[in-house]
């Protein structure tokens, strides 16, 4: 294709993706070098009877007008990544001197805002991508195995919880185990505790958000490896037989090394979803225990009249380079593929 | 001889259908529970004192008079005028899917055909733009578009919607059109087509397939987003998933949980029918980028 025509197709979709998705990125990393401006204070003498006495009051008018004026802020160079509501540099050190043993310090610095959210993301992501992977297979396998009239219901339910909003997905699990739910009710006569509740215990709110993290995402991968087992070769597999492989070892040495390429893709994609999990939080209303990083970006929004628009552009500057991590072996492989292709 | 072999029933085999009707009812209980729960008063579906009260409706009878109620449902769309966000979501998500489709298939028919580097690091670009968290983006957008004085109304949300719907789209159909030979419209332009006369007369006819996978997730992109419409809409303007959320804060306080478990329900019966219709084409589209890697 020529480079004209290739620019006048690419124009809208490109055009589209820089102005709202490259160009954002850049103002989320200047917006993170400023900070609100201070209140402005007027310092007045008021002299009575008794004497004079200095009294300071906010000078609302001209705090509005520099707000209006500059409405960026005050800049701030990367001081706001270094407060106590991000990496916490003094407080860490602090924490260090003071603590003794390694717990204790490990303890303190993950009662940090940030730290505490960055726990939890990544925890969520570790732990939510290896159960999606195995149960995912496991159920696919299962439905494999099903008689043809039953795939088509099962696939039909399989897939609602994936395409289910997950606000709303994660409002319906919560109504189900909050205290008078049916489940959180159930688990309280059963453990013969009343005031037994999945919100109180920082545990249980872990595991409660990432119970709903492999409801929500073991469709996908489960549908996945379905599409995969459909196209394994039945040769192999016959061969494998008469080999006299038991089940267990055709599955370990025939049907996984055929999906391998698609757990790969898997892992992919549910580490960039997990890695930025967000509506759940507010559904379940966990974010005392479990706060995400994306969580913590949209409180800083929402922090009411007065967005704390340095915090969040501190906080999703360093999100943005969790996920590059994240992504850099992804990178690196598609570069070498393409570079190999390209030299064929 | 062979099919009869693999089908024996072995303990494996059992314990892999017990697994698969275990994950059935954990898929869809939670759905049906919901829906039954709310034709019932709050007493009945957060029942503090038995929970068969939920099936029973012992309170909803009397309540109500009858078994089943549908005062959640009033007090969702006629008394808090929930029909107004269904309202807003219907516009977001139309003009987002049509805009998304459009310029996704122009890029990605353009990328498919492209064998140059350049084409390649625009794909690579996606795939890093397709991992940002979409919130990140929203507090770039807030300041600016407050400064620009375009927050809060809807062909903002709809701007936005699409750009971050264009990665994910533009990769389903830059591996569509991959797929559709290239023969076809190079023939039409032996014959004196231009590129653009070649992709009217000759790709569009035969796309349709793709571009409805495609609009299906363009779809669930643009009606299950919360990011981007609770930040970047006025109250007025709001949609429906941002409308439950604050629901909950105002409803809860009044004791009406049950108008959010009805919007709930109301929000999650259309996805239910794209489900039941489009089972096929939302399966395909999932593995279309798998099976190519």
């Amino acid at each position: 294709m020529k480079n004209r025509t290739f620019f006048w197709f690419i124009l809208p979709t490109l055009s589209a993706m820089v102005l709202f998705i490259a160009l954002p990125i850049v103002s989320v990393f200047i917006q993170s070098l400023h900070i609100e401006h201070e209140q402005v204070l007027v310092v007045s003498e008021s002299c009575g009877p008794f004497g004079c006495s200095e009294t300071t009051a906010v000078d609302a008018a001209a705090t509005e007008a520099l707000r209006e004026a500059q409405p960026l802020g005050r800049f701030n160079g990367l001081k706001t990544y270094t407060n106590r509501s991000h990496l916490a540099f003094a407080e860490v050190a602090e924490a260090w001197r003071t603590t003794d043993g390694f717990l204790a310090f490990l303890n303190r610095m993950f009662n940090l805002p940030f730290y505490k959210a960055l726990l939890f993301t990544m925890a969520y992501t570790a732990i939510v991508t290896p159960c999606v992977l195995v149960l995912g297979l496991a159920v696919a396998t299962g439905v494999n195995n099903l008689p043809k009239l039953l795939k088509g219901p099962t696939i039909f339910f399989s897939l609602l919880p994936m395409i289910v909003t997950p606000l709303v997905g994660a409002l319906i699990l919560f109504w189900m185990v909050d205290g008078d739910g049916i489940i959180g009710n159930s688990l309280q006569s059963l453990f013969d505790d009343p005031s037994l509740s999945l919100k109180a215990s920082p545990a249980l709110t872990w595991m409660m958000l990432m119970v709903y993290g492999v409801w929500h995402s073991l469709p996908f991968s489960f549908i996945v490896f379905y599409a995969g087992l459909q196209t394994q070769p039945k040769d192999t597999m016959e061969a494998a037989m008469i080999d006299g492989a038991t089940t267990w070892q055709r599955m370990r040495y025939v049907t996984i090394p055929h999906l391998m390429p698609l757990v790969t893709f898997v892992t992919l994609i549910q580490l960039m979803d997990n890695f930025r999990v967000f509506e759940p939080v507010v559904s379940f209303q966990a974010q005392a225990h479990a706060p995400t990083l994306s969580w913590i970006i949209y409180n800083d929004l929402r922090e009411s009249g007065n967005p704390l628009y340095g915090s969040a552009g501190a906080t999703s500057m360093m999100t943005i380079i969790g996920v590059a991590i994240l992504l850099m072996p992804v990178l690196i492989r598609t570069w070498r593929d393409y570079t190999r292709k390209a030299a064929h | 001889m062979s099919t009869q072999a693999l089908s024996r029933t072995t303990p494996l085999k059992i314990i892999s259908l017990a697994l698969v009707a275990a994950w059935l009812v954990i898929a869809a209980f939670p759905f049906f529970w919901t829906l039954w729960g709310s034709f019932k008063v709050q007493a009945d579906f957060f029942s503090k004192a038995d929970w068969t009260n939920a099936l029973t409706g012992a309170e909803t009878i009397r309540e109500t008079g009858a078994a089943f109620t549908t005062r959640g449902y009033y007090g969702a769309w006629v008394q808090e005028e929930f029909w107004r966000p269904v309202l807003n979501t219907l516009i977001v998500v139309f003009f987002t899917v049509i805009i998304s489709l459009t310029f996704g298939t122009l890029g990605g028919y353009a990328l498919a055909r492209s064998g140059k580097r350049y084409a390649f690091w625009i794909l690579m670009a996606a795939l890093v733009f397709r991992a940002m968290p979409h919130i990140t983006l929203v507090s770039g957008y807030l300041l600016p578009f407050f400064e620009w004085n375009v927050w809060g109304i809807l062909p903002t949300t709809i701007i936005v919607l699409v750009a971050i719907n264009q990665p994910f789209t533009l990769w389903m159909l830059h591996s569509f059109f991959l797929n559709i030979p290239k023969d076809m419209d190079e023939s039409a332009m032996v014959d004196g087509c231009t590129r653009f006369q070649a992709f009217r007369h000759v790709i569009i006819p035969v796309m349709w397939p793709g571009v409805i996978t495609t609009g299906l997730f363009s779809f669930l992109l643009a009606y299950n987003d919360f990011a981007v419409t609770s930040m970047l809409l006025s109250s007025e303007n709001e949609t429906m998933i941002p409308a439950i959320a604050s629901f909950l804060g105002t409803t809860q306080v009044e004791g009406n949980v049950m108008f959010a478990v009805a919007a709930v329900v109301s929000a999650t019966a259309p996805l239910f029918l794209l489900v039941m219709f489009f089972q096929r084409q939302i399966v395909s589209g999932l593995t279309a980028g798998a099976v190519k890697g």
